[in-house]
């Protein structure tokens, strides 16, 4: 005879998870309704990480916004930052140039790698497999030493520019991402092995935390998660972007929308993105960028520190070293990635530091009150996000700052349906549950 | 033990302080308080490329009253605020802080309503490694130096 039927009073437990909990990845508060060991009812709080990113947008000028948009999603702020500058440029109605966008799906596609290594390490972590996170983890070191080499930072890169990018990649380095790729695929297929048809994790995934199709629908949760579900829905298919219509890759459904389906389609998906960086690496327009010195290659740094002096008149036609950590130094390489429109792209330091005109154009660029003024209007511009459709609405009144910068981060819609993954599973079920969604707090709070 | 004359420790309690200092920088508990970004760097220092096991830094517990440090990783906002100074009471003595990135040290480029500016507003800090997010390296420099600190402060006993 059970509890129920005996006639006595049952009272449910009220749990309460995080926010400082190891297994809640930033911070998020569940307030769980427990029937022993059965949740009948959970309720999430947010905003422990809101850091007033829209605000702070609106008090900075359009170029100034960038950073902030590294710290949304910061597992994978390439994706973020392209997505804003993309944006913008709609706005303003510039395109980027062939290379750029090329360079801009490539660099994409490793930041979403990164992204689904972390969220997997995480969550296996979670589950007391800690092997997988520590090779996770190295394959993720690998694509960082990348990111790094072109942008100068490991995390926070902001490397997307309004009409460009902020350096171009180097042969060197396309060769060294080509080893690189090659190690993350050995991590990968380790993982692979230790994971997929280990019986643990099998047992502890499968039929567990499971989103029907029209859930996911209702509650308008995209990415991974709602792809497990079995909604094909990818905004690189949906409503191509920069060149992904010119690129070869599935996307991956699952059938049952549990935590194991969500595992696979990450995986899957770290697969398609390593096909679709190969492509954009084989036919990225522009040939090799260090040219030979010619004997009339300087230094960069010298380049400048002449110019501080004034001896300009031998820069005009130098080249210099390709550094990625001065910007826009390279003359030759510049105009490859950047358009010729002057009223959005800062002109390189030779001209900067060399003449009047350069001068003026930065000035007019950098300056309070002056800087980039689209024109007055809004757009809606979508990315896909490693979590999901990540939607920019930007908002001008035709000043140099931006008027309202909305984000429409996919962790919102996760977070609004988790109710729904949670509820009649029991308490263990929630970690990993809560860990295949991929919770971001820097773009769920904003 | 009592001294005769009454300055300074004797020769056997500096040596004990000596070794209980050395014995406390080598074995610490950290609890990471991860809140944002740095919590990826804080991964990347955790695993195998950087290792911060060599350091004798390897044991995170996920209870602050089972750990020494209070490592806070990321941007406090004024909601996390109280959860933060509570963790810090639930520690026993004696406890270092750690703050881990540019959020916790001042702000960073958060100057707005919802973030706090900089954690020594709620807890006492040791070690400010700033940064956004702070390198490994410089993270493995920090924990080094705060070892340093524990080794030659004065150990209560």
């Amino acid at each position: 005879m059970s509890i129920e039927d005996s006639g006595r009073e049952t009272r449910s437990m009220l749990l309460n998870i995080g926010p400082s909990h190891p297994s809640m990845h930033g911070v998020i508060r569940l307030i769980t309704e427990l029937e022993g060991e059965k949740v009948i009812k959970v309720e999430a709080e947010i905003g422990y990480l809101h850091r007033a990113f829209e605000k702070s947008c609106e008090n900075s000028t359009w170029t100034q916004a960038i950073p902030y948009t590294d710290r949304l999603n910061y597992v994978s702020p390439l994706i973020n930052n392209f997505g804003y500058c993309e944006a913008v440029e709609k706005l303003l109605g510039i395109e980027a140039t062939e290379r750029c966008k090329y360079i801009r799906v490539l660099m994409s596609e490793i930041s979403r790698i990164t992204d689904h290594l972390t969220c997997i390490a995480a969550s296996a972590m979670e589950m007391g497999a800690l092997t997988a996170f520590l090779y996770l983890m190295k394959a993720r070191e690998f694509l960082y030493e990348i990111i790094e080499e072109v942008t100068g930072a490991r995390l926070t890169i902001s490397y997307g520019r309004i009409g460009g990018a902020k350096g171009d990649i180097s042969k060197e380095t396309l060769d060294k991402l080509d080893k690189a790729l090659i190690k993350v695929e050995k991590e990968m297929s380790e993982v692979d092995k230790l994971l997929t048809r280990n019986r643990i994790f099998y047992d502890r995934t499968r039929d567990v935390g499971s989103l029907t199709q029209e859930d996911a629908l209702s509650y308008g949760i995209t990415g991974p998660v709602a792809r497990a579900s079995g909604i094909n829905y990818d905004v690189r298919k949906a409503f191509p972007y920069e060149v992904y219509d010119r690129m070869d890759f599935e996307v991956p459904l699952g059938e049952r929308g549990d935590c194991y389906d969500r595992y696979l389609v990450r995986m899957e998906e770290m697969r398609q993105s390593l096909r679709i960086i190969r492509q954009a690496r084989t036919e990225m327009p522009g040939g090799p960028i260090n040219v030979d010195a010619d004997g009339k290659a300087i230094p960069s740094f010298d380049m400048v520190d002449q110019a501080k002096l004034g001896r300009t008149a031998d820069l005009l036609g130098a080249i210099s070293k390709l550094e990625p950590t001065l910007e826009g130094m390279e003359r030759p390489y510049q105009d490859r990635i950047m358009p010729k429109d002057r009223t959005v792209v800062l002109p390189n330091k030779a001209d900067t530091y060399g003449n009047i005109e350069g001068l003026m154009n930065h000035f007019k660029l950098i300056m309070d009150y002056h800087g980039i003024r689209p024109p007055a209007g809004d757009v809606y511009h979508a990315v896909e996000g490693a979590n999901g459709e990540l939607g920019f609405y930007v908002v001008s009144n035709g000043s140099d700052r931006p008027y309202r910068v909305r984000v429409r981060p996919p962790c919102f819609f996760a977070m609004a349906g988790l109710h729904k993954m949670l509820e009649g599973y029991m308490v263990a079920d929630i970690v990993p549950s809560f860990g295949s969604i991929n919770m971001i707090a820097g773009e769920l709070d904003r | 033990m009592q001294e005769k004359s009454g300055e300074g420790p004797g020769f056997f309690t500096s040596k004990l302080e000596h070794v209980i200092g050395w014995a406390r920088s080598y074995s610490n508990f950290l609890y990471p308080f991860i809140t944002a970004c740095c919590g990826m760097e804080y991964m990347s220092v955790a695993s195998g490329h950087y290792d911060i096991d060599r350091f004798g830094w390897g044991l995170t517990r996920f209870s602050p009253r089972q750990a020494d440090v209070l490592l806070v990783v990321g941007t406090i906002n004024h909601k996390i605020a109280p959860i933060l100074r509570q963790v810090y009471d639930q520690m026993c003595e004696p406890k270092w802080v750690v703050a881990f990135g540019v959020c916790t040290c001042t702000g960073g480029f958060y100057d707005n309503y919802a973030t706090v500016q900089g954690i020594d507003t709620i807890v006492p800090v040791d070690i400010y490694i700033p940064g956004c997010p702070p390198r490994p390296e410089a993270v493995l420099d920090g924990l080094m130096k705060l070892q340093a600190k524990i080794e030659n402060q004065r150990q209560a006993l």
